[in-house]
């Protein structure tokens, strides 16, 4: 039995050290002076001439912090927008009988079946003609990053559920009480999903923050760079220097790490189910 | 009374509806639109060809290179994503100290930006980097992991492999957790230990989360662009080119609208057919109606 068990331990240290190695070796590399050489044969794993003068640099060439702040107001919005927006949605899908219920239903399943790679053109178009676009105003590029994510069919079909676990007992003891549908809403069954909400709200955001395809399509003013778009483009003006790149790539891991570890139990609590995306 | 309750009702489903009309369905019919149109002429009027650019795809050995690209890049990941991390995920499962470090660490991956995945990567498959420093340690010859189009997509795969497991371990995991514990009892009782036990009692068990995990990394593997976009370009000699990739190139690079859309719906069938699976048989319960 013990034996067993130490050979699991063994296993998951070594699967450990392989999902921690890419990003360590990134670090490594940061640390690493002009002096020493990055190529060096064999690897150089604890940098020799140690120095934080690379992420000084970075931070001096490229606005990464400008970066950081819009990735988190997309993000943050985005996140807002698919609370409210599939919340909303979803009450009247758990809990009313109205005309073109099914049709409704079947409208929004149908969005988890077309990818969004698959309409991406379109949706640039349309952006282009709202002018939802950088080149307008700020205001009209945050928009345009933000609008076409501002609701999904797993948000909807997650507070759903949440929905339909409540008592219908409840929501009747409120009517008789005189409330109507919006207060019903908002001050009894709101309060009620919050542990589906919270979810939602943390899956939309590691969503939005790692976003990288559309935001690279309508994004032309680098003011209004987010982060996974700014970086790219990091590793593509400074790819002869790669300390910079990494060292531009660490600073970028380092947000959304804090987020993780601070909200890790919603993580790891094994409650991803609803989470799952397309 | 009846209008007012549904009006109710509209009421709450209409700003999710306004959004998904925006740039959900217009964008969808427009895409169909689109597919009819040849833009190769002339950006600004293009010619109604009705079905032409999708003959024009069938017959062009790029876009059947994209497609065959697209599904060897999935048979490499899938099985792999399907097995790997429910064998993790049984590991984790027992009853053992540190499981929440290593739900945390083997995670991680998940949460950070597949841009930065890919770049981290990219520079452990630099000609001199890490990667080759250990193949050649062990007696190989180095191997030209993005530069080779014999290995390109294989790299691509590990890099998709490694942002994911994290993910479906933990499906897997939620799993595992309704699997009533008296059927493991049952199974010792019969004599059943370790590895038996798990191929009679947890992975019948867990079958429709299995054929869920399937579905879902294939359809995803369908889509994938941002690992090529950041290391490879579809290259090189178009060995990493993916349906994907070669619509945003059509669409953004080379502003053939018609192409591009075709593309796309072509791309739309074939996922289409892995997300009906999907809605229809493996999660029906979460889409009742």
């Amino acid at each position: 039995m013990k034996i067993k068990n130490i050979i699991t331990h063994i296993i998951l240290i070594f699967i450990c050290i392989l999902s921690l190695v890419p990003f360590l070796w990134l670090l490594s590399t940061a640390l690493k002076g002009r002096c020493e050489n990055i190529f060096a044969y064999p690897p150089i794993f604890i940098p020799k001439d140690f120095t934080l003068n690379n992420f000084k640099e970075v931070l001096k060439l490229v606005p990464i912090v400008r970066y950081v702040i819009n990735s988190f107001i997309v993000a943050s919005s985005t996140v807002i927008l698919n609370v409210i927006l599939s919340a909303l949605a979803a009450y009247p899908l758990a809990r009313m009988e109205f005309k073109g219920k099914k049709i409704a239903f079947f409208a929004i399943l149908a969005t988890i079946m077309v990818p969004f790679q698959t309409i991406m053109l379109p949706v640039y178009i349309i952006t282009l003609k709202l002018h939802l676009i950088d080149n307008y105003s700020i205001l009209a590029g945050y928009l345009g990053l933000i609008m076409p994510f501002a609701v999904n069919a797993f948000g909807i079909f997650l507070l759903r559920q949440a929905f339909l676990t409540i008592p219908k007992e409840i929501e009747e003891s409120a009517i008789i009480d005189g409330c109507n549908s919006f207060q019903i809403f908002f001050k009894l069954l709101l309060p009620m999903i919050k542990p589906s909400v919270a979810l939602l709200a943390i899956f939309t955001f590691i969503g939005s923050w790692g976003e990288f395809l559309w935001p690279s399509i309508v994004l032309t003013n680098e003011k209004l760079f987010t982060l996974p778009v700014g970086i790219n483009n990091l590793s593509s003006a400074f790819s002869s220097d790669y300390r910079l790149v990494a060292a531009g790539s660490i600073i970028s891991i380092i947000p959304i790490m804090v987020f993780f570890l601070a909200l890790q139990k919603y993580f790891i609590s094994g409650s991803t189910e609803g989470a799952v995306k397309g | 009374m009846d209008l007012k309750k549904n009006i109710g009702a509209y009421l709450f489903l209409l700003p999710a509806f306004a959004v998904l009309l925006v740039f959900f369905f217009i964008p969808f019919f427009h895409t169909i639109w689109l597919s009819f149109f040849s833009y190769s002429k002339n950006i600004y009027s293009p010619d109604f060809v009705f079905l032409n650019n999708y003959f024009e795809l069938i017959k062009s050995p790029l876009f059947l290179k994209t497609i065959i690209n697209t599904f060897y890049f999935l048979i490499l990941c899938v099985p792999f994503l399907v097995i790997f991390p429910l064998f993790l995920a049984i590991l984790i499962n027992q009853n053992i100290k540190c499981k929440n470090i290593y739900k945390i660490i083997i995670y991680l991956p998940v949460i950070i930006s597949i841009v930065v995945v890919a770049i981290a990567f990219k520079w452990l498959y630099a000609p001199n980097g890490l990667l080759n420093f250990f193949i050649e340690k062990i007696g190989y010859n180095s191997i030209g992991w993005l530069s080779d189009p014999k290995v390109s997509m294989v790299s691509v795969a590990i890099v998709t492999i490694f942002k994911g497991i994290g993910y479906y371990m933990m499906i897997y995991l939620s799993a595992l957790m309704s699997v009533p514990k008296e059927l493991y009892e049952a199974a010792e009782v019969d004599g059943a230990t370790g590895l038996k036990k798990h191929l009679l009692v947890t992975i019948p068990h867990i079958m429709p989360m299995i054929a869920l995990v399937s579905t879902i990394s294939s359809i995803s593997a369908l889509k994938v662009f941002v690992e090529i976009y950041v290391m490879t370009k579809g290259g090189p000699l178009d060995s990493t080119k993916t349906i994907v990739y070669y619509i945003y190139e059509k669409a953004f690079e080379n502003l053939d609208l018609g192409l591009a859309s075709a593309g796309a719906v072509i791309l739309l069938f074939i996922v289409m057919g892995f997300s009906i699976l999907n809605i229809f048989v493996f999660e029906k319960d979460k889409y009742k109606i």
